[in-house]
């Protein structure tokens, strides 16, 4: 099951976000920019105190209730998804949302790279993604 | 295949590196050789530089329709050489329907790689035909903004069709219009409105009864 997507740009401002399950709390829009900042933040610091030199940042956080995975594409876009803990195949998925994203953002002549998303086409495919796998979980 | 031959000999790996760099030069391969395919991001990307660009260049919309037509344009006189030595043995069509059915399949197919959708002749009109495509390739990634709900992108194809009827004789105003139907939300009609003088040589054409 899929609770959410969110993309954050290079500079850590949210392009664009989107909740696939009612049952989550709300937050405010200003919630969500300040969530995606404090994202982009955390990725850089884990990247730093890696004991291992040359790790990339965070990828994935695990809780009871939910599982947080995060993608940086080669340029510096992040792609989190909020799954239910036993979703599987998670990395499939993600993929899967990069490659909507690909055809249908950054193949979309009015899209500008600074600016929240806004592409009927990417919202109705990416939903019609995440309807298939959360149809199946259920 | 450079590679194993270099295991061989250094000799015969210089010769075939010699004629990877001296490949036909696209000038001189033969015209009617097969259809080249081209990846469908390759093109998606090239276009919607080419929006961009021009997006840059105009005074709203309908001037970047035009645009737009004008690149089409560009393509379709070339293309209708092409296709028409390619497919049709250099024949040209003489009459208003065979044309049609020429842009909406040959030149649809060659171009696409698929046929169009329908060919319809308008009801109101004797001069108007439409030609529509379901989910035509050179829109099939873009979502336009609600400021610009009036653009279609397919006034490129537009420009093709215009093109290729006004070479071969048959002048025409084209223009595409979103037409979204149910599970086909990028759905593009063509209307193509044929020139006074293509009406009357066609009856003058008709076998007299």
């Amino acid at each position: 099951m899929i609770f959410s997507i969110y993309i954050i740009n290079k500079a850590g401002g949210l392009v664009f976000n989107k909740d696939y399950s009612g049952s989550l709390e709300r937050l405010s829009n200003n919630e969500y920019l300040v969530l995606a900042g404090t994202l982009h933040g955390i990725h850089a610091i884990t990247a730093r105190i890696s004991p291992v030199p040359g790790s990339s940042g965070l990828e994935l956080l695990e809780t009871d209730t939910f599982k947080l995975h995060c993608f940086q594409t080669l340029t510096g876009t992040k792609f989190i998804l909020i799954t239910d803990p036993n979703q599987t195949s998670s990395d499939t998925i993600m993929r899967r949302i990069y490659e909507i994203y690909s055809d249908f953002v950054m193949k979309n002549p009015f899209t500008n790279p600074d600016m929240p998303i806004r592409a009927e086409l990417f919202e109705a495919n990416l939903l019609r993604f995440v309807r298939l796998i959360n149809g199946a979980a259920g | 295949m450079a590679g194993r031959l270099s295991m061989v000999n250094t000799a015969s790996f210089e010769n075939s590196r010699y004629a990877l760099a001296k490949k036909i030069p696209i000038l001189d391969r033969t015209l009617s050789k097969g259809h080249a395919e081209v990846g469908i991001s390759a093109f998606a990307f090239l276009f919607s530089e080419m929006l961009q660009y021009s997006q840059k260049r105009v005074n709203g919309i309908q001037d970047l329709e035009r645009k737009l037509a004008d690149f089409g344009y560009r393509v379709g006189i070339r293309a209708l050489e092409l296709i028409t030595w390619r497919d049709k043995g250099g024949k040209r069509e003489t009459r208003v329907l065979n044309v049609l059915y020429f842009v909406h399949s040959v030149m649809w197919k060659s171009l696409f790689g698929k046929q169009a959708d329908s060919l319809e002749k308008s009801t109101d009109n004797e001069d108007e035909y439409m030609i529509s495509d379901n989910d035509p390739v050179v829109t099939r990634y873009i979502s336009v903004p609600r400021e610009y709900s009036s653009l279609n992108c397919g006034a490129f194809i537009a420009g093709i069709v215009e093109a290729v009827l006004d070479g071969s004789q048959f002048p025409a105003r084209v223009s595409a219009h979103s037409n979204p139907m149910e599970g086909y939300p990028g759905r593009t009609t063509l209307v193509i409105k044929f020139d006074k003088s293509v009406m009357e040589r066609e009856k003058d054409a008709e076998p007299k009864r």
